[in-house]
């Protein structure tokens, strides 16, 4: 009996002591689930957004965009153009530390620099133009051009993939193409790798010996303080139970819930939407310029007449206060932004699409087209292609697989019948498209251009003027040819704009609006 | 779920089994269970003429309607007419009651396929492993080493071995089922082989094939019509858990399983997607297992004296 | 008795050898290719080579195949292709969700099912036979998801008695503990209780009719001990032989159920793994599926030497 009695108090004893350790745990912690599981943490080697965030929390930027677009400078403390403009100096702001209390050195920067360029295309266009790349002092690097271009600034503040976020040399010097396993940085929180559990959940905690600067913050730029204490990103692949949760006050914070769940947050007073990414997404349709029958200009542009954003984005996105018809390759609200190249087109005229496949003498080549099944945001943009393809005269063929099966398959040149592909669908984030050098669908070097492999040197001379060009007023100008010749030779469709509000508790304030979600500034009171 | 060894008493002979099979139509479970399979396997037969829509016709702008929308339809030949939606249009815009009609179809042809397959082959591995000594062994092992392996997991694997597909599906779960048939199929030989007549049989010199069609075969059959039933109503089951977790049959094809699977995030507000096929499956599930009970408690003699 | 283990034991060996060689040939045949989707999107022919190699997917199956059992047999499973962590790592994280959950949802199952089966048997004919019987069957008839967002609908949104989500490990506190595995055990426990309570309804009525039972009634035992000690105890090996059979079932439904009640177990590292084609992973855990499958299995056949004293190995 006494053992009974013993083995009783035992259980409630750890069942109290369950309670307090729970009650401690509730310190400054923001639970979150965004919008893919964390398995990859190398920012450079991939260009999936959530590893994007991940690089946000633990990274920081030699330059940053704020809101209004603007680049700032964020850990260049000092920043110098020489008359000719061939020359760029760069001095570290005082302060700067890595995660393991060594200090940032200029040699840790140009080493980084070196590592994002080799993979990162806008980066490599920078390199073209840069003769030499040199460590001055400590804190001081330095950059001479062949010739002047704007890309200095619009590089190195680039703000989503890839961006060049700056590691130690020692991590630096890894071969670009391997992932780098030191996960050391110098943002405003630390990457707790012993949490890390992929598939479960991810953790960071406050940096206490980073030094943000003294602006106030504005998107990527400014003064980064943190006023959490630990941020975790949950896995929840189930979007239903993640409302459930975030209604049960289980998380704090989802960062894309699907748009049909939102009445849900909508009806409840504890919670509310936030739309930090005001510049939105964007659907893009991809033709597979080496598979017959899209390498026939005409029969790609069959497909601009057949389209309508409308149709795309009721489907997937369902409510008009969530979408934007923006028939333009750079998407509404960025400095870009024209209708022209595209004026009559994607309003769905199939009898000039039919008309067009005729001239071309469409053979009836079915055409394959790959659908994603398990990107929630994907899902439907495929079946409505198709629909709307059939009745501009195509015949398709669409097959249905998992995302790792399409991205492995996107990445073959055979033809369609034998394991390649002729089209598919995705979505960018807009401001990674919102020049002609970070549009990664309008690279039309052939071989080395994105899956798709678009070939057209006109464009590619465009580009290269674009790049060129340090005159604002000029590079729209370009902008604007550009746009008039990817709409002739069509090197992907532009399918309609749509904004991600994210769904948070009451209690989380501070959110910056940024074109992806950061977490410093972020209170929870 | 029958898996132990069959005690040699309960050979039936031909004049026990025609009585077993009246008894069979005469209960109650029975009758009932094949109703209401006949029913749904009817509807879905029927579908295109029940006042249906193509089930894979997508329908952007009319997406997440609650049962009960209307709107106007064009047909083939040009015409208009109202049409209502009396479950309601799932997230591109299909008509649910459509898909659930056309899914009936899939999701039985789907147990059906999988339970005649398995038995099929279940059927002539367990003769085999039963009537071959020297195979025996090594089958068994094999089907051991087979049944080991979680169904789920096994379907999943050979699912994503091959493009998602109706007979990618099938395949991924006939596989997991076979071991069992062959199971049933080998205790029921090695105790009828042992029978008095039997080895009367092999002294005066039947060939084989003749012991195997008039003395084994008809004992197999109660047992297998028994075990085909399970194996169809879990095979229903299956499908639906596959299309849960992203390897089910990709969704231009209803079938009751992928209907919900893809409703699913949407349960809290629109509850059509998943109530509608799952009261369904749900019906055809049960009917089938009661079916099953009934065959069971009738034909298969050794529970003939259970209540 | 114990020769008999021994035997058993020796047996599971060739069949977790089939067990291994048909996973492994079938994750090899599949068309897809870990190290493309391991390159990741803007690699070339090369560094997608280079993967292969490094990954040992360029040797003849036969040579990877003896390499991985190989390195199995040491406990070595290897590095996930994915998740950048030793595959043994990962599983022992994994485990103690899983763990708890199937062992909760048994007992919950058992102790809900054995009672509503007997007294099922007790009362036979009249409406709580019924509704058992009834209701079992319309328990496996429903798909567990379904089963899940049901409840997690009544149970943690309309009443808020439970929460909605998660797993807290033991080491935090069995009452949080306890409290998050409820309902996904709930969920789960509904099959096992359709199926058990059957069994045990079933076998209990065939008990009842036995001359044993009406001597013991004659004798003058109370009710309970004559339902419990005489008629349940013999009628335990079917119902022992159904809770194993079960147990297989049970893996099918802890992976959903992990999924929609984002519990970080095995169930859900598995179906991560599939989708992602992380063979290491994939291996591993289907062959510790089985062999737990395999033990249990022993494990309920040694149990009817205890029930039934007539059994003897």
């Amino acid at each position: 009996m006494g053992h009974l009695r013993r083995c009783l108090f035992a259980l409630a004893a750890a069942a109290a002591l369950g309670g307090l350790s729970a009650a401690a745990n509730a310190q400054n912690t923001l639970r979150a689930v965004m919008h893919s599981d964390l398995k990859i943490l190398d920012p450079i080697w991939t260009t999936a957004y959530i590893v994007r965030n991940h690089g946000y929390m633990i990274y920081d930027t030699l330059f940053a965009t704020d809101e209004k677009g603007e680049v700032k400078p964020q850990m260049v403390g000092k920043y110098d153009v020489s008359a000719d403009q061939l020359t760029h100096t760069f001095t570290l702001r005082e302060g700067l530390v890595w995660h393991d209390g060594q200090p940032v050195t200029a040699e840790d920067c140009v080493a980084s620099i070196k590592r994002w360029a080799a993979k990162d295309s806008t980066g490599q266009k920078l390199m073209s133009f840069v003769d030499n790349l040199a460590v001055k002092d400590d804190k001081t690097f330095s950059m001479t051009l062949k010739a002047p271009t704007g890309l200095v600034l619009l590089g190195l503040g680039k703000p989503s993939s890839n961006v060049p976020f700056m590691m130690p040399k020692r991590v630096a010097d890894t071969d670009p193409n391997t992932q780098i396993s030191d996960f050391t940085g110098s943002g405003p929180f630390v990457f707790k790798r012993d949490e890390w559990k992929p598939g479960d959940k991810t953790v960071y905690v406050k940096f206490d010996k980073y030094k943000p600067r003294s602006e106030p913050a504005s998107g990527f730029a400014g003064g980064k303080v943190v006023s959490v204490d630990r941020v975790e990103w949950r896995a929840i692949a189930d979007h239903q139970q993640a409302i459930n949760a975030l209604l049960a006050g289980e998380i704090d914070f989802i960062e894309a819930p699907p748009h049909d769940l939102l009445p849900l947050a909508i009806g409840d007073s504890n919670v509310k939407l936030y739309d930090w990414n005001v510049l939105g997404n964007q659907f893009t349709f991809r033709p597979n310029w080496t598979a017959k029958p899209f390498d026939n200009a005409k029969i790609r542009q069959a497909l601009l007449y057949a389209f309508n954003q409308k149709d795309f984005l009721e489907a997937v996105v369902g409510d008009a206060k969530y979408y934007k018809v923006c028939p333009s390759y750079f998407p509404c609200g960025t400095e870009l932004f024209t209708e022209k190249g595209l004026e009559g087109k994607l309003t769905s005229d199939f009898n000039k699409a039919q008309a067009l496949l005729q001239e071309a003498g469409y053979d009836g080549t079915p055409i394959v087209l790959m659908h994603s099944t398990d990107v929630q945001i994907l899902t439907n943009l495929a079946p409505v292609a198709k629909s709307l393809m059939e009745k501009a005269g195509f015949k398709v063929d669409m097959q249905s697989m998992d995302w790792q099966t399409l991205v492995a398959r996107r990445a073959k040149k055979d033809p369609p019948t034998a394991g390649g592909w002729h089209a598919f669908l995705t979505s960018w984030v807009s401001i990674d498209i919102t020049n002609p050098i970070f549009t990664g669908f309008m690279n039309a070097a052939c071989d080395k251009a994105m899956f798709g492999w678009p070939c057209d040197a006109e464009m590619e001379k465009l580009r290269d003027d674009f790049a060129r060009e340090t005159d604002p007023g000029k590079r729209k100008a370009i902008a604007e040819q550009v746009q008039v010749r990817a709409a002739e030779v069509v090197t992907h469709v532009p399918l309609g704009q749509w904004y991600q509000p994210a769904v948070m508790r009451k209690n989380v304030n501070g959110m910056l609006k940024a074109p992806a979600p950061v977490f410093w500034n972020i209170t929870l009171n | 779920m029958s898996i132990e060894a069959l005690p040699a008493e309960f050979a039936e002979t031909p004049l026990q089994r025609r009585r077993s099979l009246a008894a069979a139509a005469r209960n109650p479970s029975v009758i009932i269970g094949a109703l209401i399979v006949l029913v749904l396997a009817l509807l879905g037969a029927l579908a295109p003429l029940l006042d249906t829509l193509p089930p894979s016709d997508i329908n952007p702008v009319f997406r997440n309607k609650k049962p009960g929308a209307e709107r106007v339809v064009r047909d083939s030949n040009g015409s208009e007419r109202k049409y209502v939606h009396r479950f309601g249009t799932d997230s591109l815009g299909r008509d649910v009651y459509s898909r659930v009609l056309y899914g009936a179809r899939v999701s039985l042809i789907i147990g059906v396929t999988v339970a005649v397959i398995s038995v099929a082959i279940g059927l002539v591995i367990g003769l085999i492993a039963g009537y071959i000594r020297w195979l025996d062994g090594i089958i068994m092992r094999v089907m051991d080493g087979l049944m080991a392996i979680p169904t789920i997991l096994l379907a999943m694997g050979v699912v994503s071995l091959s493009r998602a597909g109706l007979s990618a599906v099938v395949i991924a779960i006939v596989i997991p089922d076979i071991p069992r048939v062959v199971r049933l199929v080998r205790s029921i030989v090695l105790s009828i082989r042992e029978e008095p007549y039997v080895e009367a049989a092999i002294t005066v010199g039947t060939p084989t094939p003749l012991l195997l069609l008039r003395h084994v075969l008809p004992n197999t059959v109660a047992p297998l019509i028994v075990q085909g039933t399970f194996i169809c109503a879990s095979a229903i089951l299956i499908e639906a858990a596959l299309s849960f977790l992203g390897v089910g049959i990709p969704p231009e094809t209803p079938t009751w399983g992928n209907i919900m699977a893809e409703g699913r995030s949407l349960f809290r507000v629109y509850p059509h997607n998943i109530f509608y096929p799952g009261l369904c499956l749900a019906l055809a599930v049960l009917a089938i297992n009661m079916l099953g009970d009934g065959l069971r408690d009738t034909l298969d003699p050794r529970f003939a004296k259970r209540v | 008795m114990l020769t008999y283990v021994l035997r058993r034991l020796l047996a599971t060996i060739p069949v977790m050898l089939i067990v291994a060689v048909l996973v492994f040939l079938m994750l090899r045949l599949t068309p897809s290719d870990p190290a493309a989707i391991i390159a990741g999107d803007n690699a070339n022919t090369e560094q997608v080579a280079e993967i292969r190699r490094r990954l040992g997917l360029d040797q003849p199956i036969l040579t990877q195949f003896v390499i991985w059992l190989g390195k199995t047999l040491q406990g070595d499973f290897g590095e996930s292709f994915f998740f950048k962590k030793q595959v043994t790592e990962l599983i022992s994280d994994r485990l103690e969700p899983t763990l708890s959950l199937s062992l909760l949802t048994i007992v919950i199952a058992i102790a809900i099912a054995i009672p509503l089966g007997v007294l099922a048997a007790y009362r036979h004919g009249g409406w709580l036979d019924r509704t058992v019987m009834g209701f079992s069957v319309l328990g496996f008839s429903v798909p567990v998801f379904v089963i899940a967002y049901v409840l997690i609908y009544i149970f943690a949104i309309e009443l808020n008695w439970l929460p909605v989500q998660g797993y807290q490990r033991l080491a935090q506190g069995v009452g949080g503990w306890l409290q998050r595995l409820l309902l996904p055990s709930i969920t789960l426990a509904v099959i096992f209780v359709a199926l058990i309570a059957r069994i045990t309804r079933t076998s209990v009525l065939e008990v009842m009719n036995e001359d044993y039972i009406r001597t013991a009634r004659a004798k003058g035992q109370t009710e309970p001990k004559v339902l419990i000690r005489h008629a349940l105890a013999n009628a335990a090996v079917p119902i022992v032989t159904v809770i194993g059979f079960g147990v297989g079932l049970l893996i099918g439904g802890v992976v959903v159920t992990e999924s929609v009640y984002t519990i970080p177990g095995l169930g859900r590292l598995t179906v991560d793994a599939v989708l992602a084609r992380d063979y290491p992973t994939i291996q591993a855990v289907i062959l510790l599926f089985s062999l737990a499958y395999v033990l249990i299995n022993l494990v309920v056949d040694l149990t009817y030497t205890f029930l039934d004293p007539r059994i003897r190995y």
